[in-house]
């Protein structure tokens, strides 16, 4: 016999902390299980093309790694992370300017756990982020787990606009909000694939130090240019309030899962507390293999190897929709892995991928990217995974998926309202190409 | 010794419920190896007829929902190959998958279901939205209820209360198919009613109550685990719960279901059981009401799994 209350699945359910509302099955997500299937193109992910790796270098570390310290790479390591990677994370972050000491980095299990980090570090309930408009789906999200409130600011062609930077800040201080820092994706932003101009930079920091703001500087795409290097690092001009993230997922590989920020003194210290709290320890395995590949591998030539490659699917992309979706502006980066979509405004991305994914291509609808709702006439189109000859057919399908749309919306009007419930679970899941 | 018999479940594809598909199908199973059974789980793709041509296959279970699973394409590709497999035929497949076509056969049976009508988008374009729109609002008048005329997992439907919604519901459910059932929406209790039959004739197991916290049984109240209490027996008369189960009898041998299947109803404020849609291939995840009815009444869930396998071979 059932209780009069019922059966519920989840005798816990009235027991989760506020902050894990959101957390529920989402139809959208559900429907990127079907971009696995090899019959998809899938342009939603940003999975990047770890096909180019030379896997039998990577064999040869682990195999150094597990021969001469086979015990210390199965061991507990420190929660700082492996002092050898560090010296390697310094020569790698000096590419784009950013002098560092081994004591500045922390490493962490991808920098979405530093982001996780820096938000437990900062945010109380009700606390504002600022963040590009769109900004990184996986962000909004720890953000929003931390329950921030995030307040977009307008960006164009050359990212963030420092005007309406200024302006939001004091307007959200005029209305007793506080604000704990900027984030931002400087270079290739995801997922607009914009850069922040080297002048903005510097107004932005500008801005942040006038009202006391920190910036959370997020760089993974930074190495990852196509023609020429993007303006240095906001972190190279500032060390005292910019916390810098750093990540070898796309560069290298994301199945490490390592990544690091980098920290004013005061704010390092408890990073480095807080990761210990959180996982105790970095993945000691991950660390060495890689802190080794990169003592013996030309690494700076494969990532001149990733750029050919994805400077090519960026073109290839670029033409295609130049081909089959003219009427379509989009964005044109000069790296990283994304292309940003403006589709007629009468469109509804997010309501429209059930029939994308019935005419088997995938895409991330741009709503995924905001955290007001924003977005519904938007599309991100990853680049980074699908061969060139898959793109070109990709955006062949979308451009099938968009005329059936606009017969649809010239029949009923435009799709005023989303009518599936707006949910945390618009962007694909980790593992979606 | 005898070869011990090898079951084939198929889930995945690439539907709308590719996701929903493969956690049932991994339910399955696991249910089947629980009671010793041979089954490998196999996502269907452009190597299965060969794979089932080339294999000693005893049973194929598709775990399948939407298209090919509960069009009948893939059923019908297995009669066709002669392979046993769990689930009705491809042709009560085919009507049962319709949502109107399986109303129109369920009401011949004598089973009351809500008034509705079943436009395509041709028929909008032919037509032209406004006027018959206006025409459906006022003759069902409100509330309505739209649905994609294939498909499950509540994709694709909306619950409309006013005319202003109308015509987001009607692109909401193009979005997944050509052709919509607009229905009256009946206010009152939802029961859902599987029936299974073991080789024994089919035999319906005690309703299951749906009530979704959020007041719609939406994609989000059907797969997040505590959004949907469950009451069994519902908490309706026990006259009521009886006729429910009869009709669901009546329409799972109207539509000519077999070995497993799960008839939808809304009960009114009079008692009255009206069909909703009948399921082929019921989801079987952690939330699905099937897999909570029969655990509810006191079934091994993975031993009525094996139970319906072992009778199509003996």
């Amino acid at each position: 016999m059932a209780p009069a209350s019922g059966i519920s699945l989840d005798p816990w359910f009235d027991n989760y902390a506020d902050r894990a509302s959101g957390l529920s099955a989402s139809e959208v997500r559900a429907l990127f299980a079907v971009a696995s299937r090899p019959e998809v193109v899938s342009l939603a992910g940003g999975m990047p093309f770890v096909a180019a790796l030379p896997v039998d270098k990577v064999q040869q570390s682990l195999a150094r790694v597990m021969e001469n310290s086979g015990h210390a790479a199965l061991q507990y390591g420190s929660g700082q992370g492996l002092p050898a990677l560090r010296e390697h994370i310094i020569d790698v972050m000096a590419l784009e300017g950013i002098r560092a000491g081994v004591d500045d980095v922390v490493v962490t299990t991808g920098s979405q756990q530093a982001l996780d980090l820096v938000s437990k570090l900062f945010i109380n309930p009700g606390d504002v982020i600022l963040a590009e408009s769109p900004s990184y789906v996986g962000a909004m999200g720890v953000f929003s787990s931390y329950q921030a409130s995030v307040e977009h600011v307008a960006m164009d062609d050359e990212g963030m606009i420092p005007h309406a930077l200024e302006e939001r800040i004091t307007s959200l201080r005029a209305a007793g909000k506080t604000i704990k820092f900027v984030y931002l994706i400087p270079n290739f932003q995801n997922p607009a694939g914009v850069t922040l101009s080297a002048t903005r930079r510097l107004e932005i920091l500008d801005i942040a130090h006038h009202h006391g703001v920190l910036i959370v500087e997020d760089n993974p795409y930074g190495l990852l240019w196509f023609d020429q290097p993007p303006p240095a690092a906001i972190r190279s001009v500032d060390d005292a309030g910019v916390i810098y993230l750093g990540s070898f997922s796309k560069t290298f590989a994301p199945g490490f899962r390592v990544g690091w920020v980098v920290a004013p003194h005061g704010i390092r210290e408890k990073l480095v507390l807080a990761s210990e709290a959180a996982i105790l320890s970095p993945s000691s395995f991950s660390q060495m293999v890689l802190s080794d590949y990169f003592e013996h591998q030309d690494w700076r030539a494969q990532i001149d190897t990733f750029r050919g490659l994805y400077r090519e699917r960026r073109d290839t992309m670029a033409e295609a929709l130049k081909a089959h979706l003219p009427a379509i502006s989009h964005t044109m980066p000069t790296g990283g892995f994304y292309l940003w979509l403006s589709l007629p405004e009468e469109l509804n991305s997010k309501e429209m991928l059930p029939r994308a994914i019935t005419e088997l291509v995938a895409y991330t609808p741009g709503t995924a990217f905001f955290a007001n709702g924003e977005g519904r006439s938007n599309i991100r189109l990853a680049f980074c995974y699908p061969e060139p000859a898959f793109i070109t057919e990709g955006v062949r399908r979308l451009s099938r998926v968009i005329a059936e749309e606009l017969e649809l919306a010239a029949t009923f009007g435009p799709r005023t309202t989303d009518v599936q419930a707006s949910s945390r679970g618009d962007g694909p899941p980790p593992d979606v190409a | 010794m005898a070869r011990q018999p090898r079951v084939v479940v198929l889930a995945g594809g690439i539907s709308h419920e590719r996701d929903i598909s493969l956690r049932s199908g991994r339910r399955v199973t696991d249910g089947l190896h629980g009671h010793g059974i041979d089954a490998t789980l196999r996502d269907p793709d452009a190597s299965l007829i060969e794979f089932l041509r080339d294999e000693p296959v005893d049973v194929v279970w598709p775990v399948l929902h939407g298209a090919s699973g509960e069009d009948g394409a893939l059923r019908g590709l297995l009669e066709m190959l002669a392979i046993p497999f769990v689930g009705s035929s491809a042709e009560a497949t085919r009507l049962a998958w319709n949502k109107p076509v399986a109303k129109t056969i369920v009401s011949r049976a004598g089973v009351a279901t809500p008034a509705s009508i079943t436009l395509s988008r041709d028929a909008f374009r032919e037509l032209g939205a406004e006027s018959v729109l206006a025409t459906v609002a006022e003759t069902l008048g409100m509330p309505l209820i739209v649905k994609p005329a294939h498909g499950g997992s509540a994709q694709g439907v909306t619950w409309v209360d006013s005319t202003d919604n109308l015509r987001q519901a009607m692109v909401h459910a193009f979005t997944y198919s050509d052709s919509a059932l607009i229905e009256s929406r009946i206010i009152g209790a939802e029961l859902c009613v599987t029936i299974i039959d073991t080789g024994e004739g089919p035999k319906a197991i005690q309703p299951v109550e749906i009530e979704p916290l959020s007041g719609h049984y939406d994609f989000e109240a059907r797969y997040t685990a505590g959004a949907t209490r469950f009451y069994t027996p519902p908490r309706l008369d026990d006259k009521i719960s009886a006729t429910t189960t009869a009709q669901a009898l009546t329409a799972h041998d109207a539509l000519g279901l077999r070995h497993l299947s799960r008839i939808d109803f809304m009960v009114d404020e009079a008692g009255t059981p009206w069909f909703l849609e009948a399921s082929t291939m019921p989801g079987l995840t952690e939330t699905s009401s099937t897999a909570l009815a029969l655990d509810a009444a006191g079934y091994d869930v993975g031993g009525v799994y094996a139970a319906v396998v072992n009778s199509l071979i003996d």
